[in-house]
C-alpha cells in the first residue's frame, strides 16, 4: 500500500465532489477496506445465515409443510393457513391473554421504574445510592427460570410467605397456581425482574438536570414537592414518552419463557400468550406451517406497531428507535 | 450517573455530602417514610436469596425444624453441595453451562468487536448497506418456527452449537460497541497508522485498551445470556445428559422432580427422608446459578451506565 494512502480515509469521508474514474477508484477502495470488510464478514455471516434465512424461511407458512419433502416438495396452499387463524378460538384467546398482560403491565409496572428512579436519585449519601443501584439491578442477571423459582419458593405453596400462615393457623394461598391470580402474578415477577434495570434510563436523564434549576425555583419558593412536579418530571417527561411508545409497539410481545414456564401450573386458558401458542402448535404437534402463519401474523402486526409507534415518537419530537 | 461517580471521587475531601444549600432540611416523618421505601426494596431483592442461600447450607435437621425454607441460621453443612457436586446430573449440567458461557462468550465477543470496528471506520467501502443490514434485524425477528426448521435442516439439533450460533451476534451489543468506537479521537487513529497499524493493529492497541469498560459490559451480557440460556436448550437438546443447568433447575427444582444420583431418589425409595430432607439440595442448585452472576456483576457494575446509556442513546 502506498504511504499516501494509509490516511486517506478520512479525505473520503469529507467527501470528494465526483471521483473522476468511479469503477478504479471503487476498486481501490475494495483493496485499501478488505480488513475491515473481513472483520465485518463473521457478524454479517451469522446474521445472514441465522436471521434472513429463516426470514426467508416465512414462506412456509404458505405451504403445507412436511419435514420429509422440506420446503421445495411441500405443496402450496395458498392463504389457508392465515383462514384457518381468523376461526381459531385458541388463537384469540392467546391475543387476548398477550393484551391483557400488556395492558396490565402498562399500569402495574410501567411507573415502577420512575419510582425506583425518584427514590434512588433523592438519597443522598452516594455509598448508600451506589448500594441500592447494584442491589435492585441484580434480578435483571438473573433468568427467568431462577426468577419463577424464587417465586415459588417465597409464594408457592410450599413457600416460605405458606409456612409462616399455616405456624400462623391462617389458610395457605397458593398464588402460583391461581389463574385468577395469574395477570397479578406476571407482573409482580416482571417488577421483581427488571423494574430496578428499567431505572437505569430515567436515572442518566435525572443526572442531566441543571441543579441551577433547582435552585432558581427553591429561590422562587418552591417546595419539595413542586421542585418534583415542575422541575424534576419534565425532565424524565421525553424519556417517559418514548419508552411508552416503545412498549405499546411491542404489545404483542410480552416474552417466552415467563409464560411457556408457567403455563403448567395455571392452565394455557390464562398462560398461553402468542408466543408459546406458536411453540405449542408449530413445534409440540408439529402443525408447522400452521404455527409460521401464526408467526407470522404476530410479526407483522407487531412490525406495523412499532412502526406506527416510531412515526407517532417522531411526532412527539422524540429521537425513536432508528432515527435517520 | 456520572454525577454519582464524580461525587463518589471527590469523598475523601468531602467526607460528608452536603445539603444543597437551598434545599431545607429534611422532615423526620420524610426521613422515616425513606428510609422504610428503601429498606422494602432492598428486602424484597435481597430476602429470597438469604433465605435460599441459608436454606442450602443448613442441615437436613434444621431445615425439617424450619418446616420448610430456613430464615433464621441454625447451624452450617455443606452437604448438599457435597451430594450435588460428586458428579451426577447437576455436576454434568455445571460443566456444561460452563463450557457454553465460556466459548460462546469469547465467540460473540470477538465477532461482535470485529464488526463494531470493521464498521466504525468513516467512510471506508460498503460500510453503510453493511451497517443497515444490522439494523434491519432489529425491525423484525425471523419467528420461530422458521428458526427451528433451519436449525433442525443444518442438523444442529442436539448439539451445542445451536446453544450458541444462532444467537452469538446481538445487534444492540455491535451497535453500542460501534458508537463508542466512533467517539474515540481519529487523531490517535492516525497518528497509530502513520506509525505503520494496519486495521488490525489500531483495533488491537488503540482502540480496545480505551473501550475497556465497554467491552466488558458487552461480555457481561452474552456471558449472562449464554449462563442463562433456557429457551435454546429447551428447543433444540433431545438428550437429558447434555441439559445445561437452567434445565435441570427447572426439571428438578421448580418442577420437583427428584435429581437422579442424589440421595433424593434414595429417600423417596426408602422412605427415610422426605421431600423436605431435599430441600437443602434444590436451594444449593439454585445457588450454583446465581453464584456466577454475583461474582462477575460486581466488576463490570460500574460500567453499566457509561457503556450502555452512551450507546443505547446514541445508537
Amino acid at each position: 500500500m502506498p504511504g499516501a494512502d494509509v490516511l486517506e480515509r478520512p479525505a473520503t469521508a469529507a467527501g470528494r465532489p465526483s471521483p473522476p474514474a468511479r469503477r478504479s477508484s471503487w476498486a481501490r477502495r475494495l483493496r485499501r477496506d478488505w480488513v475491515l470488510l473481513l472483520m465485518v464478514a463473521p457478524a454479517i455471516g451469522l446474521l445472514v445465515v441465522f436471521h434472513y434465512v429463516p426470514l426467508l424461511g416465512n414462506v412456509v407458512a404458505f405451504q403445507d409443510y412436511s419435514p420429509y419433502v422440506g420446503i421445495a416438495g411441500s405443496p402450496w396452499t395458498g392463504f389457508a393457513n392465515f383462514r384457518r387463524i381468523l376461526g381459531d378460538p385458541d388463537f384469540w384467546s392467546a391475543t387476548v391473554n398477550t393484551l391483557a398482560i400488556t395492558a396490565f403491565q402498562l399500569v402495574f409496572y410501567f411507573p415502577v421504574p420512575i419510582g425506583i428512579a425518584l427514590l434512588v436519585h433523592s438519597l443522598l449519601s452516594p455509598r448508600l445510592r451506589m448500594f441500592v443501584q447494584s442491589v435492585v439491578y441484580l434480578p435483571h442477571f438473573f433468568s427467568w427460570v431462577l426468577v419463577i423459582t424464587l417465586f415459588q419458593q417465597m409464594i408457592g405453596g410450599a413457600g416460605v410467605l405458606n409456612s409462616f400462615l399455616r405456624s400462623h393457623g391462617a389458610s395457605p394461598v397458593d398464588v402460583m397456581t391461581d389463574p385468577d391470580l395469574f395477570l397479578g402474578l406476571v407482573t409482580a415477577q416482571a417488577v421483581w425482574k427488571d423494574a430496578g434495570w428499567g431505572a437505569i434510563v430515567f436515572l442518566a436523564a435525572l443526572s442531566t438536570v441543571d441543579t441551577s434549576l433547582y435552585e432558581a425555583a427553591a429561590v422562587d419558593g418552591a417546595g419539595r414537592w413542586r421542585r418534583l412536579w415542575h422541575v424534576t418530571l419534565p425532565a424524565l417527561v421525553p424519556v417517559i414518552v418514548l419508552l411508552l411508545i416503545l412498549r405499546l409497539g411491542e404489545a404483542l410481545t410480552v416474552g417466552f419463557e415467563q409464560f411457556l414456564l408457567q403455563r403448567d401450573a395455571v392452565g394455557a386458558a390464562a398462560a398461553e400468550v402468542l408466543d408459546t401458542y406458536v411453540y405449542f402448535t408449530g413445534v409440540v404437534n408439529s402443525d408447522f406451517s400452521y404455527a409460521a402463519a401464526a408467526g407470522l401474523v404476530k410479526g407483522l402486526v407487531g412490525l406495523a406497531l412499532v412502526l406506527a409507534a416510531n412515526k407517532v415518537a417522531h411526532l412527539a419530537g422524540e429521537q425513536g428507535v432508528y432515527s435517520r | 450517573m456520572t454525577v454519582v461517580q464524580s461525587r463518589a471521587r471527590t469523598g475523601p475531601t468531602r467526607p460528608r455530602p452536603t445539603r444543597p444549600v437551598w434545599e431545607e432540611p429534611p422532615t423526620r416523618l420524610g426521613q422515616a417514610a425513606k428510609g422504610v421505601l428503601v429498606g422494602v426494596v432492598l428486602l424484597a431483592v435481597l430476602f429470597p436469596l438469604w433465605v435460599v442461600v441459608l436454606t442450602s447450607v443448613s442441615p437436613a435437621q434444621a431445615v425439617t425444624r424450619a418446616g420448610g425454607l430456613v430464615v433464621v441460621p441454625d447451624g452450617f453443612s455443606l452437604t448438599a453441595y457435597a451430594e450435588l457436586l460428586s458428579g451426577g446430573t447437576v455436576t454434568r449440567s455445571v460443566l456444561v453451562s460452563t463450557g457454553i458461557t465460556v466459548v460462546g462468550t469469547l465467540f460473540s465477543v470477538v465477532v461482535t468487536l470485529l464488526a463494531a470496528y470493521g464498521l466504525s471506520r468513516p467512510g471506508s467501502f460498503a460500510h453503510r448497506p453493511l451497517l443497515f443490514a444490522v439494523l434491519l434485524t432489529f425491525l423484525f425477528g425471523p419467528g420461530l418456527i422458521p428458526t427451528y426448521l433451519l436449525v433442525q435442516s443444518l442438523g444442529l439439533l442436539d448439539t451445542y452449537a445451536a446453544l450458541v450460533l444462532p444467537g452469538a451476534v446481538a445487534a444492540f451489543n455491535l451497535v453500542v460497541l460501534r458508537s463508542f468506537f466512533m467517539n474515540i479521537p481519529q487523531d490517535l487513529v492516525d497518528s497509530a497508522r502513520i506509525d505503520g497499524a494496519n486495521d488490525f493493529g489500531v483495533l488491537t492497541r488503540i482502540v480496545l485498551p480505551l473501550s475497556k469498560g465497554v467491552t466488558a459490559v458487552i461480555a457481561l451480557f452474552y456471558a449472562v445470556g449464554y449462563w442463562n440460556a433456557f429457551f435454546n436448550a429447551f428447543l433444540y437438546l433431545n438428550s437429558t445428559d447434555k441439559w445445561p443447568l437452567q434445565l435441570v433447575l427447572r426439571t428438578y427444582v421448580l418442577q420437583g422432580q427428584p435429581i437422579p444420583g442424589t440421595s433424593a431418589v434414595d429417600s423417596t425409595l426408602d422412605g427415610t427422608g422426605g421431600p423436605v430432607a431435599t430441600l437443602a439440595v434444590k436451594m444449593a442448585v439454585v445457588v450454583i446459578a446465581v453464584v456466577p452472576v454475583l461474582i462477575v456483576y460486581p466488576f463490570v457494575q460500574k460500567h453499566f451506565t457509561k457503556g450502555v446509556i452512551v450507546g443505547a442513546i446514541k445508537g
